[in-house]
């Protein structure tokens, strides 16, 4: 009997241990809808995800970029501005090490959205990336219409920026994973270090799954 | 009774501590302590946990040579900020924009004890005497 609760204990145990390393999959966050077909007289219930919408942007280079420019690849997005004393520079900090981690890798990119579009010139913004160090087309600083930016804040689940009295923004430092299908899979606060750590380990996992590596 | 004395003698080498270290170093360390929470709420998310700036956009806390040459307008940079061209870690150039701190000379004098005793620095106590001496004197 004592044999074979220990066996149950260590069974359990294992599976345990085996349960939390497994995770191969991550989470599709957003609004879903059941869309019901009829394929070859059957009824099929099909789930559709929300989805990141189209945009239009330029980013410090002068090149546009839309929705389009980022097909095939898994991304992460967030918003900022660059005279933003607050929490942009624990956010660029920490963004850092998400670029190192994965910049040699032609399918990842990192988005930041301008939220002060009208001082944020392509100028400025490639001087800022200059002066972060990013170089090549890993990392997209993009500048587009103020309203379109903040309508589409919406879309990647992050509140709106508002704009106080003192006319600052606030926002709330979200990092953004969004997979080849253009649904959200990860939102991490991209103020504290262990989350973006987090976010790196879940890039690699999400770059792992099969409608990834399949994604066009 | 084997709790009462090993807290006798806790405390009396708390007391033997205490009163070994001068009037200046109990006054550092308070100072110190206070200046790195301050240093947290407001300065470490531009010039990081460590001193070490961020890439170009902002200046690292650890050029010894530049803090002692420069301590004082330190007190200047934090009460009314600093703007242009500035040469800092093995006098290279950097151009920042840091914006002014609302903050009183007690508090400049926390924080700037616990800056230039950090990082690597050691520059020993800012006092709030020498923080006023200092703001009369700001460009
Ligand atoms: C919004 C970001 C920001 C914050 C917050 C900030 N700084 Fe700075 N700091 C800068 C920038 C940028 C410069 C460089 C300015 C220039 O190039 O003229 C600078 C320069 C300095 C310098 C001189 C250069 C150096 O690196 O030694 C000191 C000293 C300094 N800051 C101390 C502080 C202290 C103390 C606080 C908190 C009370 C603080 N800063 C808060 C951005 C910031």
């Amino acid at each position: 009997m004592k044999k074979l609760i220990a066996a149950i204990v260590i069974i359990l145990t294992y599976s345990a241990c085996k349960f939390n390393a497994g995770q191969t999959a991550l989470p599709i966050y957003g609004n879903r809808t059941p869309v019901t077909k009829t394929i070859d007289g059957k009824t099929v219930t099909d789930t559709v995800y929300q989805t990141i919408p189209g945009f239009k942007t330029v980013n410090q280079y002068g090149d546009s970029i839309t929705n389009k420019s980022l097909d095939g690849n898994i991304y992460v997005a967030d918003f900022f501005f660059t005279t933003c004393p607050s929490i942009c520079p624990i956010m660029h900090r920490n963004m850092l090490n998400v670029y190192d981690a994965f910049k040699a890798e032609k399918d990842i990119k990192i988005i930041s959205y301008s939220i002060d579009p009208k001082h944020d010139s392509v100028a400025i913004l490639k001087k800022y990336a200059d002066k972060l160090g990013v170089t090549g087309n890993t990392w997209w600083l993009l500048q587009g219409k103020k309203e379109d930016i903040y309508k589409l804040s919406e879309s990647y689940l992050v509140t709106k920026p508002q704009e106080d009295a003192k006319q600052l923004f606030i926002h709330d430092g979200y990092f953004i994973l969004v997979d080849k299908q253009k649904r959200i899979r990860g939102t991490y606060d991209g103020t504290l270090p262990e989350q973006v750590t987090k976010l790196i380990v879940d890039i690699k996992t999400l770059k792992a799954e099969p409608d990834q590596i399949n994604g066009k | 009774m084997k709790l009462k004395v090993i807290s006798g003698i806790g405390l009396l080498m708390a007391i033997l501590l205490y009163s070994c270290q001068s009037d200046d170093q109990i006054i550092l360390a308070r100072y110190y302590s206070i200046g790195s929470i301050i240093y947290q709420n407001k300065c470490q998310n531009c010039h990081g946990k460590d001193g070490q700036g961020l890439s170009a956009l902002m200046p690292a806390l650890t050029d010894s040579v530049y803090l002692i040459a420069n301590k004082a307008i330190l007190p200047c940079i934090v009460k009314y900020g600093l703007k242009g061209k500035l040469l800092i870690i093995n006098k290279k150039p950097f151009e920042g924009d840091m914006p002014a701190m609302d903050m009183s000379p007690i508090e400049i004098a926390e924080v700037l004890t616990y800056i230039t005793n950090s990082f690597g620095n050691k520059m020993g106590i800012v006092t709030a005497q020498m923080i006023d001496d200092d703001l009369t004197k700001c460009k």
